[in-house]
Formats: structure tokens, sequence, C-alpha cells
């Protein structure tokens, strides 16, 4: 049977993977920023799972308004990097596992979430930017990648609670996979920050912080933040932390198993616009 | 019966809801098509006559011609959507955000690098923080319309 391990929260903020890119981890700039992911990819080489699902959101990169999917699970072999204007991120392809995905879209599907499946889609930052903060500069992608895009572009996006039930229903899925797969859950986006209008560049380290305390030790409250608190006290961009309660959702602790192992936790102002946060949880079945 | 909108009182923030989707449809729609560098090309080129293909309003362009994002904002544009203009122009999307506030880029990273904007009195319309519509544009902007 497959099993979740582990889950990894983190921002995706672009100018982050333009650092990484253009080899600028160690200015003053980024320097610090850097160095609280130095024990993430540690981990993550002693850690490697055979499949990471990674919650993201697009940027108006695979879907433009045309089509506005609220939870889209790609299904499809591989995915290229997209160009989002600036020509696409040398990193590698990012490579599928149409099987589980398969399998977990028929499963959660039946649990009543209406996914849209997707086999053909190119990735944005949001997907590579937390890949390259995990796993650093490979010449492949250590395990495959189910990406899994949430609409938090157009509002309304889907509620916290809804996301944190999806994640519930991720785990029943995962855990129904009869090959002994390693998987972990992602979620991505936030922290505070707020991209547009007078009041662009909003940062609220208290808000995060109490946030984070919640996600971690009391995730039932932290899914009960309601949309207004995001966009009020972490600005409008900070919804997208509703993709990081997939994730938490998806953990044993929530459904009657033992609480998680907090392996790290790191938080630093700026990235760009954004605040960044990150957390490690470790499964304990 | 209306829809609760709960995020209309936040000072300096439109929402990109359904109804400002709708409003901005073509003017985001615009904005992705460069993502092709052949159509970056042709806007650079005449950006009346490109923007003239498009079913926008004239506010909507005006807003584009003139680079001013909060306008573009108002008439239905969505931040991720506009960042495309930016990149054609050859802009950072700190440089966009800069100067969505009045500040300069320098100014608006200084503001980041010392921890961003404080959420004090900014919660709220009606508060007396640095995002309220009585104490825009800020930074160098504010300086020159004072002078």
């Amino acid at each position: 049977m497959a099993r979740i391990t582990a889950s990894v929260y983190t921002s995706h903020v672009p100018a982050i993977g333009a650092a990484i890119d253009l080899g600028k981890t160690q200015e003053p700039y980024w320097q610090p920023l850097f160095k609280g992911y130095e024990p993430s990819k540690q981990w993550m080489k002693e850690n490697t799972p055979d499949v990471i699902f990674l919650v993201y959101n697009d940027h108006a990169t695979a879907f433009s308004l045309e089509m506005i999917p609220t939870f889209a699970i790609g299904c499809a072999a591989e995915f290229t990097p997209a160009d989002e204007g600036w020509g696409p991120r040398p990193v590698p392809k990012v490579i599928g596992h149409p099987e589980l995905a398969a399998h977990i879209a028929q499963s959660v599907i039946q649990d009543d979430f209406d996914l849209t499946i997707v086999n053909r889609m190119d990735v944005d930052h949001g997907l590579t930017v937390p890949l390259s903060l995990m796993c650093g500069q490979p010449e492949a992608w250590p395990c495959p990648v189910i990406p899994f895009a949430v609409n938090v572009v157009q509002y309304p996006v889907p509620s916290g609670r809804r996301c944190f039930n999806l994640g519930k229903a991720i785990r029943k899925a995962v855990e129904s996979y009869d090959r002994p797969l390693n998987v972990q859950i992602w979620g991505t986006g936030g922290m505070t920050h707020q991209l547009q209008g007078p009041r662009a560049g909003l940062i609220n380290r208290e808000w995060d912080n109490a946030w984070l305390d919640q996600l971690i030790a009391d995730p039932e409250a932290a899914a009960a933040t309601p949309h207004i608190d995001y966009v009020r006290e972490a600005g409008s961009e900070g919804i997208e932390l509703v993709m990081w309660l997939i994730a938490r959702g998806a953990m044993a602790d929530i459904d009657g198993g033992p609480a998680p192992t907090l392996r790290h936790r790191f938080y630093h102002v700026p990235a760009s616009n954004t605040a960044v946060g990150h957390v490690i949880l470790e499964n304990n079945v | 019966m209306a829809l609760d909108k709960p995020y209309l009182d936040v000072p300096g923030t439109t929402i990109f809801d359904a109804e400002q989707s709708r409003k901005g449809y073509h003017l985001n729609q615009f904005c992705m098509s460069l993502m092709k560098a052949a159509n970056r090309e042709r806007f650079k080129a005449d950006e009346r006559a490109y923007l003239d293909e498009w079913p926008m309003t004239e506010e909507q362009k005006q807003g584009v011609l003139t680079r001013d994002l909060n306008r573009c904002i108002a008439a239905g544009g969505n931040i991720y959507f506009l960042a495309k203009i930016g990149a054609t122009d050859g802009k950072s999307f700190q440089y966009m955000a800069a100067s969505m506030t009045g500040m300069t880029q320098e100014e608006y990273m200084a503001m980041m690098l010392a921890g961003g904007r404080s959420i004090e009195g900014n919660r709220y319309l009606g508060e007396d923080g640095d995002a309220q519509p009585q104490h825009q544009p800020q930074g160098a902007a504010h300086k020159k319309a004072g002078a």
C-alpha cells in the first residue's frame, strides 16, 4: 500500500527561482533565505520519496481566463517548465506519475471533490520553485511529481475548510493504492503578500507566525480561517495559504493518528514582495 | 439577494472576483497574448493598433497605454495577467508593484527590506495607514504632488 510519509510547506516566490537560476544565492540579499533551506535539502536527500504530490497554483500561465478550474490534477507522463515571459526556467522536465494520479482522481471524485483532469499542461514557478528550494539544481528531479493546481487567482477561491477536507480525501486515495509507494504531499504559496494596488508590499509577520503555530499544532483552527482574514491580514495574494491546508489535511493525525514530528520551520522577510514560510512535518505511522 | 463581499472595505485592495473577471476578460486575455514573442513585437511596434484588435473599453486601453496598473485593475485587470505587460517592457515585478504605490522602485525595495508595509492602519478603510486613499500617492510621487 502507498502511504503519505511527510508534508512540506513552502512559499514559491518567482524571484527565488530567478536567484537560483542566475547564481545569486550567496548574495547578501538572498543568502539568509537559502540558508534556511539548507537543512531541507539535506532532509530531502535522506528522505527522497517515490512520488511528490505537489499542490500549487498556476499564475496565468497554463490557465488563462478561458478556463478556470478550481482543482486540477495533472495526469500526464511529463510536464514542461513554462515560459512565463522571461523564457522557461533552466530546470529539468517534470516527470509525472499517471498511474497514481489517475487512481487519486478516481478516488477523490468519488469522494465528492470535482477535480478537473489535465492531460497536457506546462508548469510555472508555483511548481518549479519549491522543487528547486528542496532539491537544488539536479540534472533530473529526484522522483516523479503529480502537479495539483488550485485556483487562487479568481475569487472566490476554495475555502480553507474545503481544502483541508480535500487533503483527507487525498490521503484516503493514496492509502488505497496497491503499490508500496512513499508519497510526500507539498503545499505551496504564501505567506503574507500583496502584489496589487496602494497596499502592495504588505507583510504581517505576527499573523504569519500565529498561523504557522496553528497549522502545526491546531490544524482544525487553521482550516477554519475565513477568506476575509487572509485578505485583510495576509494580503490579497496571501490567500494562497489555503493550499497548505490540503497538505496538512492529508496528515495522519487528522484521521486519529499520532501527531506529526516538526522536522524544520523557517520564516524570512523579504523575498522580493513576499514573506517566506517553510515547514516540514513527518508522519509517525 | 446581494452577494456577500466582505472584502470591499480593505484599503488599497481590489479583489479579482467573478464580477471583476467578467469586466476584465478582454483586457486580461490581451495581456495573455503577450506570452508569445511575435505578439510582443507587434504590440511594441504599434501599441494602439494592437490594442484596437481587442474588444476592450477605451478606459482599459488608456490604462495599458499609460502603464497605470491601478487604472487597469479598476477596469477588471488582474495583476498576474498585467505582469505580462511589465515583462514585455523588460520591467521587474518589483518595479510594477512600486508603480502602484507611487514609490520609486528604490523606495519600495527599502520598505520591503525593512520588513514590508505594516498592517497597522491598513486593515479597514477609514483608518490612517499608508495604504489608505487619503495618503495616495506614496513616496516620491507624493512629494512631487506636494511640491
